[in-house]
């Protein structure tokens, strides 16, 4: 099977800081992979750069075989890839439906097409009812999950979500890893969290960046174990919650 | 209110303005009469600066070159080539909209203060241009159009334009075509897209869509309609002239849209109006009459910070387009 | 004369009148990159000050020296007082939204030249130079009058280089620049920055304005152009850039100075302000900016 996703040596340079080294980094199809780390691994660097954000200093990004290294963002979204931005980037002053319209309308047929499949995004993350609301008024999860709809909407392939969860509530959470269990039948997930818990039972495989590079690699019970990811990041032994 | 009582309100409201203009022309007395075929030409060149400014979030600082392009479009086929007015008014719109793609395509390499000055540099070569060109162009004093070249034979009637109540009615056509043109952009999904642009470039572009692509569309769109309002002034008022692509007609649209109401669809006229009517008022009772204008602006910007109609929508009539 | 000196002359020339764009355009920089607002009316504090000037040295008489010097200061204030008048009237109860201050500063505009038109009238009228003695170069005599012009413009830049840069006043002005909330939250009183900083920026032009109307007469309109001309300056030289705002002056001067004098000044304009357009298409940031990422 081809991977999805390859990168090969992807480096970012930010003066002389090197955010992100050298990366080497395969996602298969169909997968829910977890990237984590500590803050400033370069974990939000290495996704911006997959989706076109941010150019590369060096290296090499292959989606679906295809080298879209130097692709303008807009083509790698048409190409399946989403991301949903870490600090919130909806629309404030549109509605939470207009929000939703914006990635719909482009490849929707005219007249009922629209509609219907703002709301069934909306749906899906619980916001169907708040749809007349404008977005800024929107609470933080509920702006946060609003991101998550606009991914959705873009029926993606490669859905990347950059820390979702921050400021949802327990039972959002729950509702959080169903969508993405959902999702991940029809697309490749991506996902940046810090939450362990969530991670550990969501993710089918964990990368682990750290200053730039990727630190360990595997299913959740071997990163949990590997010593290396222990020592910079999850501490050894005392608090597992899961 | 539900989606449909908003489209009757909008329809409805804006078939009224048209209705009352028509209106107005049986009742103003002879001088306002002139003067409103002017304020409704150049509100139709202030509702395609809206476009750009408003719509897409791009201040220009040069359109007073889309305005000239049509007014010589249209002057000079006529002065030079003889052409009717009907092709003389095409070539004007044809201009425009060649000229706004290139400038688009320049200038929309920049963004934020370095398009304005891009913006405002291009339109000062086209004045420099019109000057050095006197030949051509009359340089400085400009041309002016003969009466018999001003009329306009459709079918198999003939318009005289200079007739004052021909002139006013095609200024209302005008203006309504352009109304109509700005009230189906932002109701349509392209509309809402540049609405999306102006909030937050990034964003949308990660949702797939090509903004330079879009912003240089309503860069054209909004460079031709500003062009028609030029032709359309130098077919209905017979003069062409350099000044009118002085940096003064680029500064006027912005003004007249600030202080109606950026991003609504009658903000445009409203500020247009309005700036006349203080204007014209003013000068009739003191000859420091710019002082008066100051001043007002300076109170309309204090209380309506965001234009009379903007200020409007945003505290009592959220449906307004 | 050759081609040689009359180079020079163009080139002396074109420094003078980058001597006051610089003035003007450091002013507007201040304003623009500190309070991030368009002042359409920078130009009219310009005009303001020779106006000014003339008033101050018609009304002193005796030696133009004396008339002179109590304008260079005199001018200047009253520019800064009407200036901060404004800013406190108007831009600050507008929270100075890049918009309602564009229309604001338009009205402003409007008022101060009508109040020039009504009270100095619509005519131009020359100010007497302090001193009148003509350097004699191997090829032609030339103002020293003009000379010193560039001197003082020289000294006012590094007086302003050091204070933004040496002195707590400066460096309160430079954090409010950088990023004006934190600065609030460090106790910066950025109302008050905001209110000196638009002042000063006004005062600035005033005094280029004084330094430039004994050589060129003061007319109520003479504001239109220095307001382009140093939004240009400013612009090329790069946003927050001292240094770009006083090498993109230079440059536009002299190159000013040096074509209009080969060549028909309108043909001159266009080829100039096509070539500076196409440098900004192609680098947007200017001369000195920080380039976008």
């Amino acid at each position: 099977m081809t991977p999805l996703l390859v990168t090969k040596g992807l480096t970012r340079r930010f003066g002389g800081l090197k955010a992100v080294d050298g990366v080497d980094f395969t996602l298969m199809p169909g997968e829910i992979r977890a990237v984590i780390g500590p803050n400033g691994a370069g974990k939000t660097t290495f996704v911006s750069m997959v989706c076109g954000r941010i150019l590369p200093t060096s290296g090499m990004i292959l989606f679906d075989g295809a080298d879209i290294t130097d692709m303008p963002p807009h083509r790698r979204v048409r190409l399946g890839i989403a991301y949903t931005f870490q600090i919130t980037s909806v629309f404030p002053n549109l509605s939470v439906y207009d929000n939703v319209a914006l990635p719909v309308q482009r490849t929707a047929t005219v007249g009922q097409g629209v509609r219907a499949s703002v709301m069934a995004a909306l749906e899906k993350v619980g916001l169907a009812g708040r749809a007349a609301m404008q977005a800024g008024q929107l609470a933080y999860g509920h702006q946060r999950l609003l991101e998550v709809a606009m991914g959705l909407a873009l029926k993606p392939r490669l859905l990347i979500l950059d820390e979702p969860t921050q400021g949802l509530s327990d039972a959002e959470i729950e509702n959080f890893v169903t969508l993405v269990r959902t999702v991940a039948e029809e697309a490749t997930v991506l996902l940046i969290e810090h939450n362990m818990p969530l991670v550990m039972r969501l993710a089918d495989r964990i990368t682990v960046f750290d200053a730039g590079r990727v630190l360990a690699e595997g299913t959740p019970e071997q990163v949990r174990a590997d010593a290396a990811v222990q020592a910079a990041y999850l501490g050894t032994g005392a608090g597992e919650a899961a | 209110m539900s989606g449909e009582d908003r489209h009757a309100k909008i329809y409805g409201l804006h078939l009224a303005v048209l209705a009352v203009l028509f209106g107005l022309s049986f009742v103003l007395p002879a001088y306002y009469h002139g003067l409103m075929a002017r304020i409704l030409v150049l509100a139709a060149f202030a509702m395609g600066y809206n476009i750009l400014f408003g719509y897409a979030g791009l201040l220009s600082l040069g359109h007073a070159m889309f305005f000239a392009a049509g007014m010589y479009g249209a002057g000079l086929s006529i002065a030079h080539f003889g052409l009717g007015v009907p092709l003389a008014f095409l070539s004007g719109l044809a201009c425009g909209a060649l000229l706004s793609l290139v400038i688009g395509l320049l200038a929309l390499r920049t963004s934020g203060v370095a398009f304005m000055i891009v913006t405002m540099m291009f339109a000062q070569v086209l004045a420099l241009s019109l000057i050095y060109f006197a030949g051509w162009t009359g340089g400085d004093q400009g041309l002016v159009i003969p009466q018999p070249a001003r009329i306009l034979t459709l079918g198999g009637a003939a318009f005289d334009l200079t007739d004052p109540t021909v002139r006013y009615m095609a200024a209302l056509a005008l203006f309504a075509v352009a109304l109509a043109v700005t009230l189906a952009l932002v109701r349509s999904r392209h509309g809402r897209v540049l609405v999306a642009i102006r909030e937050n470039e990034e964003r949308t572009k990660m949702l797939g869509y090509d903004t330079f692509a879009n912003k240089l569309a309503a860069v054209v769109v909004s460079g031709t309609v500003s062009a028609a309002a030029g032709a359309a002034f130098a077919l209905l008022f017979g003069y062409v002239g350099a000044n009118f692509a002085g940096v003064q007609y680029s500064i006027l649209p912005l003004l007249w849209v600030l202080l109606g109401g950026a991003a609504t669809t009658l903000g445009p006229l409203l500020g247009t109006l309005v700036m006349y009517v203080v204007t014209d008022t003013a000068s009739s009772f003191t000859s420091a009459w710019l002082l008066i204008v100051g001043v007002v602006l300076i109170l309309l910007v204090l209380f309506f910070p965001k234009g009379i109609l903007g200020t409007l929508r945003a505290r009592w009539l959220g449906w307004l387009p | 004369m050759a081609f040689g000196p009359h180079l020079l002359l163009a080139v002396l020339e074109g420094l003078v009148t980058a001597a006051v764009l610089s003035l003007t355009a450091l002013g507007l920089s201040l304003v623009f990159g500190v309070m991030r607002i368009v002042n359409v009316a920078h130009g009219e504090f310009f005009m303001l000050g020779a106006v000014l000037a003339w008033a101050v040295a018609n009304a002193l008489g005796g030696h133009p020296a004396f008339g002179f010097l109590a304008a260079l200061i005199i001018a200047p204030l009253v520019v800064g007082g009407v200036a901060l008048v404004a800013e406190r009237l108007v831009l600050s109860r507008l929270n100075y939204n890049p918009e309602s201050t564009i229309v604001a500063t338009i009205g402003l505009l409007y008022i101060i030249q009508q109040l020039a038109l009504t009270f100095y009238g619509p005519e131009a009228r020359p100010v007497a130079p302090p001193f009148v003695w003509r350097l004699s170069l191997p090829w032609f005599g030339y103002s020293s009058y003009k000379l010193s012009i560039i001197a003082a413009a020289a000294l006012l830049l590094v007086a302003t280089w050091l204070v933004l840069t040496r002195t707590k006043v400066g460096l309160v002005m430079r954090a409010t620049q950088y990023d004006s909330e934190t600065a609030q939250a460090f106790g910066i009183p950025v109302g008050r920055v905001y209110a000196g900083v638009f002042a000063l920026g006004a005062m600035l032009a005033a005094l280029a304005a004084v330094l430039i109307v004994p050589i060129s007469q003061a007319h109520y309109l003479m504001g239109q152009d220095p307001l382009l001309l140093s939004f240009i300056v400013v612009i090329i030289g790069g946003l927050g850039s001292l240094r770009g705002t006083v090498v993109a002056a230079v440059l536009i001067g002299v190159s000013d100075g040096v074509v209009s004098m080969f060549f028909s000044p309108t043909l001159a304009k266009m080829i100039a302000t096509l070539a500076v357009a196409l440098v900004l298409v192609f680098r947007p940031q200017g001369l000195f900016g920080t380039a976008p990422r």
